[in-house]
């Protein structure tokens, strides 16, 4: 009876799973994981919602290529990204010599590039004004001077051939202190004085609040960039009234309106959604009712996604391991190569298997659950393993010699004896996805990790316990659970230990 | 009933069966008997097909002992262990039901027949419901004969049932074994290193060592005309001390 709950309890997880469900004829914004980017695509998203279509913004998906890759292959629709990214990065080996080369190149990926929309986004060098004033730094080409500062820039500003790389031959820079940290966090080292210079955008909110001396390009180096919409050439042409609603972001947004929408998220701890609300109210006379989702709602959100993730996977997991632990422990030599394989899987890091997700099977829910799937197997496999092959031979003997084919053995003696191991690493695979999970945040799953990263974008310890705290307590629920299901799966001969 | 046909089987180097040849007769208790590694547990094993023969051949009421026909073959012999090999996760009941059950008796019927080898085998009714754990070493092997005997098999193989059972207790059993194989008559086959208890049960003595067969006949005629000067020894190291003790006197 208690098992026939637990397996309900474990099929309406799955039917959680159905919050991933997007309308097939809904527009997807998309938009990188930076504070601006997600500015940029609730803008995106309320405008084509006030012309009555469906949207959905598929926020902070990750890094330029990432993004730019979802939209070739259709998983977004549309997303806000920057003339010299573009040019610098995306079709860095083409060099493309001005915007219609450019505007070429994406139409042979079917996209199409918006005109501007009024204000740039350039990268820059930042110090602390006290250091620069006292080192005498003004000018980029004025570093060459102290090879001993400590550099720490954006990893994507430390990759990209528009970023470090080619800075540093350009204007021959000595410094061998650089590392690529998490942006945000390059800001945070610059307070504390661990770090003397970063990568800025000049429309950072944190330029005027760290006080920051921004250094003059004087050799030229960065491009401009410019803020466009990039979105599919279809798309537009199958809804041509949403997307001309879209296009009057065009040339509507200037530099000091920009920093002013990202200081308010950054410094003030807006939502997003609510910044872009106010802005369109203001500035188009579009009234948006801004969804500002409550803390219980947003964490009813995160709370049905992550068990989505972990339950689909876990169950899989358990569909498919059992059995191969099964035939391990029967096949020995066939055993070892499933033990190895799946022992193999287990040492990439979650976070390597998350991407590697990412060219076979997209962005989102679908390829989490698959690196979360694989992460499960391993100690589930090897549970089942050891738990049948630790059974003392004279009751495996014992069954046989009673005329019980293999079938029944199996069902009636070798498994029951092996229920308490192989529920153990069914056990231990949910602990590990649960934490694991958070990392699906990072191509856009959802779940708990999602206002993990979004608190270390916004340096809002508040919004990190948001994630924190409850995939924490969940690791805690599902122990119990499992604790419980144990009371109703393993057998009262087995746990009994004194007699009566 | 049984016979071997110049069997034999090796573990890895060693030789535990060495050509063998013998003959269980029907309804009688045979007892195989011998040092320890001398093959007598290896014959039991190789009846209930735990064990595949090297060589040879061995038949059951006539025909030949083949995998296939193995799971059938079982349903016709009960085997008994030293430790009871009960099922740990099974009360006392369903460990004697299991086979029962997979063959699709009607839960009447089960319960019908394990109460009569309870009282068979002088085993408290109400003790069946408890799990192995909470039961005595006495009380596991008068369960696992229980289990042996759902099926109402011709062959019993009882492999040291009494082995790691302390004396008294040991004692109770033998003469309910006894009893029960009398009462039975069932052809009953036995491995003991036990002297004395193979004499108190067996209608054959079977004398192994080194994977060969020394000498078989009944307890007499080992100890009138024993075969060899190893028959003698084992005989003579087996003599009670006490009994020594009284001759001494």
């Amino acid at each position: 009876m208690n098992r026939r709950i637990a397996i309900s309890f474990l099929c309406g997880l799955l039917l959680a799973g159905n919050c991933f469900a997007v309308d097939d004829r809904a527009i997807i914004v998309g938009s990188k994981n930076f504070t601006e980017g997600i500015v940029l695509g609730e803008l995106i998203r309320a405008i084509a919602a006030s012309t009555g279509a469906a949207v959905v913004h598929r926020q902070a998906l990750g890094g330029t290529r990432l993004v730019f890759n979802a939209l070739v292959s259709g998983e977004i629709d549309i997303y806000a990204e920057y003339t010299g990214t573009l040019t610098h990065e995306i079709f860095a080996q083409n060099n493309p010599a001005s915007n219609a080369a450019l505007r070429e190149l994406l139409a042979e990926s079917g996209l199409v590039m918006s005109e501007p929309l009024g204000f740039r986004d350039n990268f820059a060098l930042g110090m602390r004004e006290p250091i620069a004033e006292r080192l005498k730094i003004r000018r980029i080409s004025d570093l060459r001077a102290h090879p001993e500062l400590v550099f720490r820039f954006g990893t994507e500003f430390t990759e990209r051939g528009d970023g470090w790389p080619g800075l540093r031959l350009h204007y021959g820079l000595p410094q061998q202190d650089v590392l690529g940290v998490e942006h945000d966090l390059a800001y945070r080292g610059l307070a504390a004085g661990d770090v003397d210079l970063t990568d800025l955008y000049t429309t950072d909110a944190e330029i005027a609040y760290y006080s920051l001396r921004t250094l003059e390009d004087d050799l030229g180096y960065f491009p401009p960039y410019e803020a466009i919409l990039l979105y599919r050439a279809e798309l537009a042409q199958e809804r041509p009234d949403v997307f001309a609603a879209i296009l009057s972001m065009q040339g509507l947004i200037d530099e000091e309106q920009m920093i002013a929408m990202n200081s308010r998220v950054k410094l003030d701890g807006m939502q997003e959604a609510l910044v872009a609300a106010d802005f369109l109210n203001e500035n188009l006379g579009i009234e948006v009712v801004a969804k500002s989702s409550s803390r219980i709602e947003r964490f009813w959100r995160y709370t049905q996604q992550h068990i989505a993730l972990v339950a689909i996977s876990l169950f899989a997991a358990i569909l498919i391991a059992v059995p191969l632990g099964i035939a391990a422990a029967r096949w020995r030599r066939l055993g070892h190569i499933i033990l190895g394989v799946v022992g193999i899987a287990q040492t990439i890091p979650a976070l390597a298997l998350l991407v590697f997700m990412i060219p076979l099977f997209g962005i989102g829910a679908g390829p989490a659950v698959i690196a979360l799937f694989i992460y499960s197997l391993l100690p589930i496999v090897r549970n089942t393993y050891t738990g049948l092959t630790t059974i003392p031979t004279q009751l495996l003997e014992s069954a046989e010699a009673l005329g019980l084919p293999a079938g029944a053995r199996l069902r009636l003696v070798e498994a029951p004896l092996a229920a308490v191991s192989i529920l153990g690493g069914i056990k231990t695979a949910a602990v590990i996805n649960i934490g694991a999970a958070t990392l699906g945040a990072l191509i856009g799953a959802g779940g708990y990790g999602q206002p993990i990263l979004a608190g270390i974008r916004l340096d809002d310890v508040g919004l990190i316990l948001e994630g924190a705290v409850p995939a924490a307590g969940l690791a805690i629920v599902v122990q119990l659970l499992f604790e419980w299901t144990e009371r109703a799966i393993v057998p009262r001969g087995l746990r009994v230990s004194t007699r009566s | 009933m049984l016979e071997l046909n110049q069997v034999s089987k090796n573990y890895s180097d060693v030789c535990a069966l060495e050509r063998c040849d013998l003959s269980i007769a029907s309804g009688q208790t045979t007892v195989l008997i011998g040092p320890s590694g001398c093959g007598k547990s290896t014959i039991l094993r190789l009846i209930i097909g735990l064990q595949m023969p090297d060589e040879g051949s061995i038949r059951f009421g006539g025909q030949p002992l083949e995998p296939a026909r193995l799971p059938d073959l079982r349903q016709r012999m009960g085997y008994v262990i030293q430790d009871g090999g009960l099922f740990p996760h099974l009360s006392a009941r369903d460990n004697a039901a299991l086979m029962a059950r997979h063959l699709g008796w009607s839960d009447e019927r089960i319960t019908t027949r394990i109460n009569e080898l309870a009282e068979l085998t002088h085993f408290p009714t109400d003790a069946l419901d408890r799990y192995p754990l909470q039961l005595s070493g006495g009380q596991k092997q008068r369960v696992s004969l229980i289990r042996a005997l759902m099926l109402d098999p011709e062959v019993l193989l009882l492999d040291e049932p009494l082995g790691a059972l302390d004396p008294m207790i040991r004692r109770d059993l033998q003469a309910d074994l006894r009893e029960i194989f009398t009462s039975l008559g069932k052809t009953v086959l036995m491995v003991t290193h036990d002297l004395g208890e193979a004499a108190f049960f067996g209608d054959t003595i079977v004398l192994l060592r080194d994977g060969r067969i020394v000498q078989q006949g009944a307890m007499k005629q080992l100890l009138r005309e024993p075969a060899d000067n190893f028959v003698r020894r084992f005989i003579q190291a087996q003599r009670s001390p006490l009994e020594a003790m009284e001759t001494l006197r």
